[in-house]
Parts: structure tokens; sequence; C-alpha cells
């Protein structure tokens, strides 16, 4: 079995998505926030104020390293130019985590700024591997691959997700980023349990968990369809999960993600309390 | 102009720029630009719950265009020459060609 | 039945084709409304992209408009890069050819000033030069003196457009209706926060030259006799943009 804390140096504390808006908060009022993530992408300028503020906030908290472009999933080669911009990243912050997504977003040189879906069958499980090969070789380190919120399925999928990701870690030796809210969104919308999949998920392999909030909507035929927003508040039945997962993963470092209508500082802090309360009720 | 009397004017001029600038740097400033600093963020999260903005054919064609501008452009009476006649766009062609 | 990201991509930017066949509701028909939640997601986040980084432009034309152009825009022009700090660079060609603007001919102005405060938002950080290391230049080899320009320097010049007044009037309560004529501004970031300047004509080359690397003889024989070279260069030190002398 993997040891996940050999890739993952993260602490098994709440931490928050961070937003430059709530920069002076965090470091004034953090609560039991223990460390921040931030998208890789908006620290590749060559200066300024972004990297001024990372840099002072990484000697206050671990950092995790969240990549939301790299498009691992993409039919065709990885961007070297921003492998290199990763590899620099990683470099000077010296993060304690590094992770990325199933998915892809870049085609022919168009990147298309979303995490599209890929199926799961034996051809694609060789092209994720070997991507994430490359990935790790390049930045020196094993990362963290995050489950994603699905809207349908491919009629060549040949394999479950759970084991997909199974199979990329018995290859890559990579760890997995769990995002229980994913989890939720994508059971509800392909008519599965969410249960089984964690049930069925490498947990030993986990470094990090995802929370977040999500929208709902219905399909054309009036099937139900979340929308993986980070909008709002986690919802209960995502909060329910969490504690399933926990329960048998034990504690691991738990994120709150919400990207889009960010709130204010304190509406963010009760989400961060509550992520605090679920770990504190695991066994240590 | 001598070249001599050329460099006893930039020299004076060299003079008066350093004296009117000392001092004047800032000191440490609040941020002013939230604005800048979210400016084309990357995220992971999808757009919100709603299916229509991306699907709906009429918003990016060309033909089907009924809009024009009705912002504060409507404050601004700008001649493009100082004749009042439009000027020729000078900026390269475009690769690709836009609706018209 | 394979779904190839070529049309997966085809079908996300136009919403006139079906979904690619390939994809499936839960109950294995078809996916349709399903496939268009990508496509919602790539249009929402490309446009509210351009909408966060192109404020001024977006107030000029009004909201819906700028909505609905982003919407053709982010079509013809998808990112080139992951990095949405850069997207938008095409705007001011955009904004030249396209139908409806074509009589706002200084929008592609305004585009590219609120290009170069992004620039400079994220360019390099540099340690400017102390004032008195300049003053203590001798003057006979001030002609020949380069001056190194910091990164997050830019100068953005209009041909027929008072683009600073234009700028100012969209983002600052007080200021003036513009009035009719060429402007040029120079972008500086003395520390975080980009700074915009009105500067004649003369300057914009002057320090277009100094940035080439061009020593001051030849920018001030570039600028003309209009440089007021005491008040360019105060402007330059107080914005802590010089970083280097040569």
């Amino acid at each position: 079995m993997l040891d996940a804390t050999s890739f993952n140096a993260l602490p098994n504390k709440p931490g928050v998505g961070h937003k430059p808006q709530h920069y002076k908060d965090i470091l004034g009022n953090p609560g039991p926030l223990g460390w921040l993530e931030i998208h890789a992408e908006n620290y590749m300028g060559d200066g300024g104020r972004p990297i001024a503020q990372l840099r002072h906030l990484s000697e206050q908290f671990p950092i995790s390293v969240h990549g939301v472009g790299l498009s691992i999933g993409g039919e065709g080669d990885l961007d070297k130019d921003h492998l290199a911009r990763l590899k620099h990243l990683i470099g000077w912050l010296n993060p304690a985590s590094f992770s990325e997504h199933l998915a892809w977003s870049t085609h022919d040189s168009h990147f298309l700024n979303d995490l599209l879906p890929l199926p799961y069958n034996m051809k694609t499980v060789k092209r994720v591997a070997d991507h994430i090969d490359e990935v790790q070789e390049v930045v020196g380190r094993k990362m963290l691959l995050e489950n994603p919120s699905s809207y349908l399925a491919f009629a060549e999928s040949t394999m479950s997700e759970t084991d997909f990701l199974k199979e990329i870690v018995s290859r890559t030796g990579c760890g997995l980023l769990l995002d229980v809210n994913n989890v939720f969104v994508s059971a509800t919308n392909l008519n599965t349990s969410p249960q089984a999949y964690i049930d069925d998920f490498a947990l030993d392999a986990v470094g990090e968990i995802h929370l977040g909030g999500h929208d709902e909507d219905e399909d054309e035929t009036g099937a139900p369809l979340l929308i993986d927003s980070h909008g709002k508040a986690v919802v209960d039945p995502v909060w329910a999960l969490l504690d399933y997962t926990l329960e048998r993963s034990g504690r691991k470092p738990l994120l709150i993600e919400w990207d889009t209508d960010v709130p204010e500082w304190p509406v963010l802090a009760a989400e961060v309390a509550r992520a605090h309360a679920a770990l504190e009720l695991v066994a240590a | 102009m001598s070249t001599v009397s050329k460099t006893l004017i930039v020299a004076s001029a060299v003079a008066t720029a350093v004296a009117g600038a000392a001092g004047s740097a800032a000191a440490q400033e609040n941020e002013k630009c939230y604005g800048v600093s979210l400016a084309g963020a990357n995220d992971c999260a999808a757009g919100p719950g709603t299916t229509c903005a991306g699907s709906s054919t009429v918003d990016y064609q060309g033909n089907a265009w009924t809009l024009v501008p009705a912002g504060t452009c409507a404050d601004i009476e700008l001649p493009a020459m100082a004749d009042g006649t439009a000027r020729v766009g000078s900026l390269e062609a475009l690769e690709r060609d836009l609706p018209a | 039945m394979i779904v190839t990201q070529t049309a997966f991509r085809k079908g996300l930017l136009d919403p006139a084709l079906p979904a690619p066949e390939g994809l499936q509701n839960p109950d294995g028909a078809q996916a349709t409304k399903r496939f268009d939640v990508y496509r919602n997601n790539v249009a929402v986040s490309l446009s509210d992209a351009l909408e966060s980084a192109f404020p001024v432009v977006r107030k000029l034309v009004g909201d819906e408009f700028f909505r609905a152009m982003a919407g053709v825009y982010l079509r013809k022009f998808p990112p080139s890069s992951p990095l949405m700090m850069h997207y938008g660079e095409h705007l001011p060609q955009f904004l030249t050819r396209f139908e409806p603007t074509k009589n706002h001919r200084y929008l592609p102005d305004i585009a590219r000033v609120e290009l170069a405060i992004r620039k400079s938002y994220h360019a390099a950080d540099a340690e400017p030069i102390d004032g008195q290391a300049l003053a203590a230049v001798a003057p006979e080899d001030l002609m020949a003196l380069q001056m190194t320009i910091a990164p997050a320097v830019q100068v953005v010049s209009s041909k027929d457009y008072p683009i600073h007044a234009i700028y100012m009037a969209n983002t600052r309560e007080d200021a003036p209706k513009p009035e009719p004529g060429a402007e040029s501004v120079l972008i500086a970031r003395p520390h975080f926060d980009p700074t915009i300047h009105k500067i004649s004509t003369a300057d914009a080359s002057c320090i277009k030259a100094l940035q080439e690397g061009k020593s001051l003889g030849l920018a001030l024989a570039e600028a003309g006799d209009d440089l007021d070279l005491g008040a360019t260069l105060g402007l330059l030190l107080s914005q802590r943009a010089i970083i280097e002398l040569n």
C-alpha cells in the first residue's frame, strides 16, 4: 500500500481555497485554518502582488498547489511550456502538496477553461498514466489526481472511475485527491450510489479531500442534474458523505472550495469551522 | 545648438527631475486594484446552474445581431479625425474572418 | 462509438451542432442538455474572464452588449494559453473589425490600455534606482547614458483619441467629459498597483526609445523639441520606473 504521507505534507486540518480578497482576513483571523490551496495558474505571472502575497502566505501556512490547466487527460502531448511554468512555481514555493485533475482542457493549442471529461478504458489509462509519469518526472515529486464531477457518461467506457483511478495509482505511484462533492454530484447525475463509490475508492492513496457547493438543475427528462459551481455552501448530504468517508479513511487534509460568488471571509470561515468539527469527530 | 549647451540643458533637466522626485516614493500602499487582481483568474468551478449561456445559437451568430453599444460611449462624441472623417484601421488584418 | 476531443471541442464552441454521438444520459440515451453543461461552462467562464479584464470597454458599450460580444469573441479567439491572466489579447483587433463596434473607433485603443494595465500588474518586480545615482552621472556622460526601464512600464499611444480622458471618465467619479484629441498614457507600477498618467507624444517617443535600450541622446532626438525632459525623468523617477543606469 502507498503511504500517502510520502507525497503530501499537508496537515490533517481544514484548509481553504485562497482568494486574494481574503488575504488580510486570513492573516488576521485564521481560526482553525491549517493550510491554504492556490490555483497554480494564477501565480504564473512574472511578479507583482500575486507572487508577493503568495510568498508571504507561504511563510504562515502550508500551501497546496492545485493546477487547473495542465490537461492531463488530453489526447495530445502535455504543454511543455506549461509544465516548465509548473516546475518553476513548485521549485521556488516548495509547497506541501501538488495536485491536478482527471480531465482535459486543451486540444490543438486551444485552452477551453473547463475540466472536460474522458472515457474510462485501458487506452485512456495509458494516456493519463504516461502524462502523470511525465509530470512527476519534470516537477520532481509525486502528485495527487482529483476525481472529476461528471454530467454524462461515455459509451466507450469499459471500467468504473474508481477502478480507473486505482489503475493510475498502481502505474504511476501518484496519490489521489478525493473531492466528496464531486462524488455526490457525479453519483446523482449518473444515478449511482455515492457510498458505493467511497467504498470502492482507493482511500489509502488519498492525500487530500475537497468539499464545495453545487447548483441544482435537471436534464431534458426531468432527472436531477447537479452542477459543480463552487458558488454556495456545502449541502448537508455532502457533509454526511464526508462523515461516511472520514470514518473509513481517518483524518485527512480537508479543503473548502468557493470559487464563484465568493462571499466575505466570515461565511467561508463558518464552512472551515464545520470542516474542523467534522475532522474532530474522527479518531486521530 | 552646440553639443556643450545641449549637454548643459540635459544636465539641468536631470537635476530638476531628481530634486522633484526626491521623497515622493509612496509608503507601502493599500491595495487599490482588486479589479486587476481578479481579472482573468483561473479556477476549477463550473458555470452557474444554467445550461443556457453556451447553448444558445443566437448569442454569437453575426447575422442575428441586433445590439448596439449602449454604455457610457453614448456620452462621448469624438470625431475620428480633426475633420470628422472616419479613420481607416491601421492594425494588421485578422487571420480569421469575423462575422459582419 | 468513440468521441474524439476534436469533436468534443467543436461541439462546445458551436451550439448549432448536436452533442457528439457516444455521450450518454444515465439511461443510455444520447446526451443533449448534459453536453450543454460543458458548453455553458466554457462560454460563461471565458465571458466572465473578459468582463473582469476589460471593465472600461464594458462600461463604454454596456453590460448587455459586452456579454453578447464576448460570446462572439470567445468563439473566434479561444485562449491559446492556460493562463487566463493573459486572455483577451486579440480584443483590440477584434473591436476594430467587429461590425457593431466599428463606429466606436476609440474602443480598440481603450482595450490596449486595459491590456497594458494587466501586463503591468503581473510584470516582474524590479528595484528602482535612487535619483541620486542619476544626479551623480557626469554631464558629459549623459547623452550616452542608457536607462533600463522597469518591466511593469507600458506606454500606450492613440493616433486619434483622448484615451487618458476616456479611461478616467469611466473610472473616476469626478473626471471631466473627454474632449477630442490624441493622447498617450504611461502605465507604471511604483509598488504593486499600476498607475496611469497622461503623457505627451514627445514623452511617449522618449520613453519607448529608452525601453528599447537607446541612449538618452538618441531618445531625445526621437522625442523632438517638444520634450520637457525634466518633467519626463521626474515622472519616471517618481514612478520607480528606472531600474538601471548603464
